[in-house]
């Protein structure tokens, strides 16, 4: 075996500076590249969202310090309705594809699923070095889309058909076909990450560590992968049919001639919400390996978290149909989907329990990581408990593509991706990069992200309780609506704080990066193996290899004088 | 928790990592044809009538013949790596090349079939059932050729005698794909074929 992984040069100063850090073959560079390429589409995003937030509030009036993007995109400032159109998708797109992926699985899968398993590299390390420069061609063309002529993609995130398979209905040709290009190859970049992923787990585990004494957070990254990879084929085959139709001229989902765009719909849709827990569940993963360290205590219901975890993998290939209750889908369709909707969220009460329990009269420090993962928990038990009206087709029926939707899955998207996402940033930078982020600072980020973000949030939920549909240019042309400026107001200025709150972070990040206090091998005296090699880690990972005698959580065990016990120690 | 010494090492009880790789890939190959194949079902059920007038037109006989091409590809493909397994070289290069011929010749059957559907005015926009025929049969071609390509590369160091020894485990991965190819075919045959 691992005749790609052995073969690696252990002499890495040979190595000239493009081999070491563009186009590099070790996973620990490839995953930081993952991290910058996210952050990066993180600022595109997020100028994005200022932007629609800003037409929400003060509709028709210019955007502060954006008169300098030209016509015919922006008027002096002004967003036009195309454009506004284009905002929406491009946000939606860029934040899912471009940020939570990249971040979430890209960075943070890459960069520890070789050492959790105390591997020296991946399974193949050119399939990996070849899969980040796909997603960033796919970054690249997705900016490049903005600059074509007619704009960039404006048939919402989900694409659909009509919007998406003709011009006419948007005014945008070629940034829709270039919009279903970047996201053929950002599929081709993770079924390839997500293959290199499943066999470095199943192949490359160090000597004694069985399946059940994998960290949770590599659990979490290999079902990831394969809910992935067993739900966008359907998804690339309904993108080759879409482009079809695009180029061709062949009528898959035009109705007039024997067509169905319910079928892009179903398919979207299909890989759409497995993709719900592709995102989350590494999310979910840095939290449960942050929750014991902190608290000092083993995780509660190992065994239960994982059989969870696979059981709502499972069941998130069967509750799709919950977002086309009003499609005009078959009514038959409806309970069954409702009920299975309903049915996932007990595997992951199962695990908010387990996450609760572990806490539970433990010896808590409130490092940053550890605030980040209690607000994770926070802020997804409100995603979660407002999805169960969305789940229920008599509720959904009113509040479907209401801003109450949006409030929603903000809710459930950024406690995996922001605040799970910054758990997992904040505790594992020292073993990216050697230092540590500092602490005062970090604890500044959490507080002001924490408020801003549900000042943000909770108005929208009010809005769309209110009947406010989402995806209007101008909501208050309508008299109904016009009460609800002030609450867009609100959220606007707490969206523009929030983004603020995130200098904090980006100072710190970097400032820390080269000149943060030196960390050792393991400073949050923490059990998984990754802390048993160099921070950061040299190319192959370990001095030598480690064996595995116990599983991950093994802490305050009482016959022992220090209340931690590391995987690769006997005794 | 059992502390029980780590003694074996579960990298060793596994397979090899590349055909660990390929069945990976293989799976999410499966789920993109299978959305193909299952989209073409559920619009074939809703509009019985009017598409198996349109299956008419598709040339069974060629489709048979194709078949058996493909099929008999396979065939080569496995004795092609039982050969290499046996380090035989020059049965390596018989059957390699025999598998990459196979290929061609299924593709040329493919092309005197599209050229005489297209003549006939049956072409991707005649009607959903024809952009269906052209975008399954299509990506399979696709993949004929992909596999084409592969056996051609694995058919010129077996020539060379680059292959040994410590490539020959490529001819088995190569091998599984092109087995997939062929029951892809199998799937596409009678559905498009013959359930007129």
């Amino acid at each position: 075996m691992s005749s790609s992984a052995a073969a690696h040069p252990a002499h890495e100063n040979q190595l000239s500076f493009v081999r070491q850090y563009i186009f590099s073959l070790d996973h620990k560079v490839i995953g930081k590249q993952y991290l910058f390429l996210g952050m990066f589409m993180a600022l595109a995003g997020g100028l994005l969202a200022y932007l629609l937030r800003w037409q929400l509030a003060w509709p028709e009036s210019a955007v502060p310090g954006m008169s300098w993007i030209p016509e015919p995109t922006m008027f002096q400032g002004i967003i036009p309705p195309e454009f506004y159109n284009a905002i929406v998708t491009m946000h939606g797109t860029i934040m899912v594809f471009f940020v939570a992926m990249p971040i979430l699985l890209g960075a943070f899968g890459n960069f520890l699923v070789p050492l959790m398993v105390g591997a020296p590299d991946m399974a193949f390390p050119r399939l990996n070095m070849m899969s980040f420069w796909t997603i960033f061609t796919a970054a690249m063309i997705m900016l490049a889309s903005f600059f074509v002529p007619g704009g960039a993609a404006s048939a919402g995130w989900t694409g659909y058909p009509p919007l998406s398979a003709d011009a006419v209905y948007t005014g945008v040709n070629w940034g829709i076909t270039l919009w279903i290009l970047g996201l053929a190859l950002e599929f081709a970049s993770f079924l390839m990450g997500g293959i290199n992923f499943l066999t470095t787990v199943v192949s490359m585990r160090a000597p004694g560590l069985k399946m059940m004494r994998l960290p949770l957070m590599v659990w979490m990254q290999i079902v990831a992968a394969v809910i992935f990879m067993l739900s966008v084929g359907p998804l690339i085959a309904g993108a080759v049919l879409l482009l079809l139709d695009r180029t061709v001229g062949t009528s898959f989902y035009a109705v007039q001639k024997g067509g169905d765009p319910l079928l892009w719909q179903h398919l979207f849709w299909f890989f759409g919400h497995p993709e719900v827990y592709v995102v989350l569940l590494p999310g979910i993963g840095a939290v449960l390996e942050v929750l014991p360290v902190f608290s000092r205590k083993p995780i509660f219901g190992y065994k239960a978290i994982v059989y969870s975890t696979i059981a709502a993998g499972f069941l998130s290939f069967i509750v799709w149909a919950h977002h086309m209750f009003v499609s005009g889908m078959d009514f038959d369709l409806v309970m069954p989907f409702s009920i299975t909707t309903i049915l996932i969220s007990v595997p992951f009460t199962i695990i908010l329990l387990a996450m609760i329990a572990t806490l539970w009269k433990g010896a808590i420090r409130l490092a940053t990581p550890m605030l980040f993962a209690l607000g994770t928990l926070m802020v997804f038990i409100v995603g979660g408990l407002t999805g169960i009206f969305l789940g229920s087709a008599s509720a959904d029926i009113y509040l479907h593509d209401t801003y109450f939707v949006v409030a929603h899955f903000h809710y459930t998207l950024i406690s995996a991706v922001f605040f799970g996402g910054f758990t997992a940033m904040y505790y594992w930078f020292p073993k990216m990069f050697g230092r540590l982020m500092n602490e005062t600072w970090g604890k500044i980020h959490f507080a002001l992200t924490l408020v801003c973000f549900n000042l943000v949030f909770i108005p929208l939920f009010k809005a769309g309780l209110g009947g406010e549909m989402r995806r209007l240019y101008n909501p208050f042309e309508y008299d109904f609506l016009k009460p609800h400026q002030g609450l867009h107001q609100f959220a606007t200025i707490a969206a523009i704080l929030l983004m603020i709150a995130q200098l904090p972070f980006l100072v710190n990040f970097f400032w820390s990066m080269f000149k943060g206090k030196v960390a050792d091998r393991n400073p949050w005296q923490a059990n998984t193996l990754e802390w048993a090699a160099p921070s950061p880690p040299p190319h192959g990972n370990f001095d030598t290899a480690p064996s595995v005698y116990h599983g991950p959580y093994v802490y305050s065990a009482p016959e022992r004088k220090e209340d931690w016990q590391p995987q690769h120690q006997p005794h | 928790m059992s502390t029980v010494a780590a003694t074996e090492n579960y990298s060793d009880n596994v397979m090899p990592i590349g055909k660990m790789g390929i069945w990976w890939f293989l799976a999410s190959e499966i789920m993109v044809f299978g959305g193909l194949i299952g989209s073409y079902i559920l619009y074939r059920l809703a509009s019985a009538g009017a598409w198996a007038e349109m299956a008419h037109h598709v040339s069974t006989t060629i489709g048979a013949i194709n078949t058996v091409v493909l099929l008999t590809s396979s065939l080569t493909m496995v004795l092609a790596h039982a050969a290499v397994e046996d380090e035989n070289r020059q049965r390596a290069k018989l059957y390699l090349g025999l598998t990459v011929l196979g290929g061609i010749l299924f593709l040329i059957f493919k092309a005197v079939e599209y050229t005489t559907e297209i003549s006939h005015g049956f072409t991707p926009l005649a009607g959903t059932f024809w952009s269906f025929y052209f975008t399954m049969t299509g990506l399979h071609g696709l993949h004929v050729i992909g596999g084409i390509i592969a056996n051609l590369a694995l058919f010129v160091m077996a020539a060379r005698g680059t292959l040994w020894p410590n490539t020959q485990k490529r001819v088995e991965y190569c091998g599984l794909y092109w087995h997939f190819v062929d029951v892809v075919w199998i799937f596409l045959f009678p559905l498009l074929y013959l359930s007129y």
